[in-house]
């Protein structure tokens, strides 16, 4: 019953978004990973789930707020579904360390969906990267950091909208990219987000 | 001898069931000769295009050999469809030219900019108007989805916009969402609209009106089919005859040539189309007006929706977001010819008890 409303769910995010999924210079691959994307819209990370294979779907665990996702009896059944670890995004301590949770979750078989900017931004130009990504990399170097560009889902549903308008939106994946030896904080946050702006820049440059 | 019509009504009496049902359907021995028909050249022209793309590139522009065969396979997968929904019944064409409005909306929405203040607009338009103008169309009320998006959605769509309190490049974004509901859904809903019409046709020679009762699947069939040649014909004389460019900031390959070329051959074909294969209530000439006008109608579509794509600076709609099949691109002929398609046919043919003054009066003085 579960996977026939998980299939039914992916396909619902997959019409109303009509994204459309590229693999820039890599392949889907059932490896730990960690996709990073920009954020923009709520149904980020759901289409960015519902468009990987099947296959890698039941893996893959977005990384999503809990005070979102639980508001409401439909949206806590929903992310029951696409296998959400909800982060409270409010109370971060060092005893509920959000990044020693998702290791915790993902074990040695899933990978994750992150939005390393924290929160969504109504202009569409992207925030600097909150830190936790590089913590998570500095804990888990084995993991493949895989930038994710998603485009004009922001329009499908806006910042304080609860209805979709079935647009056409983009997903393009990028080439992974690894923590390198004593790479500096600063200067891996600046890599990923250059790496997801040249993503976007590759793919208004095409034709 | 062995005619079309005696072979399909000899076929053995341990089929009646398909006898039946092919009665019931759209089609008749005709519009199905029509029909098979088209389905052979496209599928000719789509193993040939295949064929070609395989030859070393020496001696071909890859560039044509890619927008044939892109072409060759949009209008076969489109007519394969009609073909098998035509089968079915009105209404399973109606829902076919449903999904396709409703992804050609897609489209246009997506290429053009609109702003958070639209959100809750764009909501209402893909779905209330856009299946409403379809159930319309099915049920067949004729005074009401003529004027619900002209009339209503036109006006709501301001009004709705304006209580959202923003108001940059007001005019603008609103013509754009009122111009895409009217060709993607409104221009487009006039196709399958065609099957409802109930129609006369001049008997040329007592000159008296007499009921048509041909099957309603032969003027959509026969409207599609003269989109497809006009397409064709002007894609061909603009290659070998084309001198004078139209508009070389839209389109440096649309010529004067072609426009006429296409019209006189569509119009050309429409008169062999109704004189060897009658599936439509037009006399012969009038089918080669009708031609006329739908290439000429097709043409101004192709040349608007290049206009658009120039000035939004995108080459094909298809391109637009990677990966999609760009259904606008190969429908905007249809759309602009659709509703004047309909309109004409319907204001000259339309049976007697329900034609308005006007055209008996017209009727009357062209003593016809």
């Amino acid at each position: 019953m579960k996977s026939v409303s998980v299939a039914v769910l992916a396909g619902l995010a997959k019409f109303f978004s009509g994204a459309t999924v590229r693999w820039v210079d890599c392949e889907p691959d059932a490896c730990q990973r960690v996709y990073f994307a920009n954020h923009t819209s709520h149904l980020d990370a759901l289409v960015l789930w519902a468009s990987l294979p099947k296959q890698l779907r039941s893996v893959t665990r977005p990384v999503a707020a809990k005070d979102y996702w639980n508001g409401g009896p439909v949206r806590r059944y929903v992310s029951s579904l696409f296998n959400v670890i909800l982060i409270d995004r409010k109370k971060v301590k060092a005893r509920n360390n959000p990044i020693d949770m998702m290791i915790e979750e993902i074990g040695n078989r899933d990978s994750l969906i992150v939005f390393p900017e924290g929160s969504r931004n109504p202009t569409g130009e992207m925030r600097e990267f909150k830190s936790g990504m590089y913590y998570l990399a500095k804990k888990r170097p084995d993991l493949e950091f895989m930038p994710v560009y998603i485009d004009n889902l922001n329009r499908v549903m806006p910042k304080g909208e609860f209805l979709p308008v079935p647009l056409l939106s983009c997903i393009t994946i990028g080439p992974p990219l690894w923590l390198e030896a004593g790479e500096r904080k600063h200067d891996f946050l600046g890599r990923a987000r250059q790496a997801i702006i040249k993503l976007k820049e590759q793919d208004s440059n095409e034709p | 001898m062995l005619t079309a019509q005696n072979f399909f009504s000899s076929i053995p009496s341990w089929l009646p069931l398909l006898q039946t049902w092919f009665d019931t359907s759209l089609l008749d021995t005709k519009t199905l000769i029509l029909l098979v028909a088209i389905l052979l050249v496209l599928g000719f022209c789509w193993v040939g295009s295949r064929l070609l793309r395989r030859q070393p590139a020496a001696n071909l522009d890859a560039a044509i050999v890619r927008t044939f065969d892109n072409r060759v396979s949009a209008w076969l997968t489109i007519c394969v469809l009609l073909a098998v929904t035509m089968m079915f019944g009105r209404i399973f064409t109606v829902v076919f030219f449903f999904f396709v409005s409703f992804w050609a909306l897609r489209e246009f929405i997506t290429m053009t900019p609109t702003r958070r203040g639209d959100h809750r607009t764009l909501f209402w338009v893909f779905f209330l108007f856009t299946p409403l103008q379809y159930i319309m169309v099915a049920l067949d009320w004729y005074n009401l989805y003529t004027i619900v998006i002209p009339v209503y959605a036109s006006l709501f769509i301001p009004g709705r916009i304006a209580m959202t309190g923003d108001t940059k490049r007001f005019l603008e974004r609103i013509a754009k969402i009122q111009f895409g509901l009217l060709i993607c859904v409104y221009a487009l809903s006039h196709a399958p609209a065609l099957l409802y019409l109930k129609l006369q046709k001049l008997n040329l020679s007592s000159y008296e009106w007499e009921v048509w009762d041909g099957k309603p699947a032969g003027i959509l069939l026969y409207f599609v089919v003269m989109v497809q040649i006009s397409d064709t014909l002007h894609f061909a004389w603009d290659r070998l005859f084309g001198k004078h460019v139209i508009a070389p900031t839209v389109n440096a390959t649309r010529t004067w040539e072609g426009i006429i070329g296409a019209a006189v051959g569509t119009a050309i074909a429409g008169m062999l189309i109704q004189l060897l294969l009658p599936v439509t209530p037009f006399t012969w000439y009038g089918a080669g007006i009708m031609a006329g006008l739908i290439s000429v109608m097709a043409s101004s579509g192709s040349m608007t929706m290049s206009a658009i794509k120039r000035d939004r600076g995108v080459k094909d709609y298809g391109t637009l977001v990677h990966g999609h099949a760009g259904v606008l691109d190969r429908i905007d002929s249809v759309c602009f010819a659709a509703p004047i398609f309909f309109h004409v046919t319907r204001f000259f043919l339309q049976r007697p008890e329900t034609a308005p003054e006007m055209v008996r009066q017209l009727t009357g003085v062209f003593n016809l």
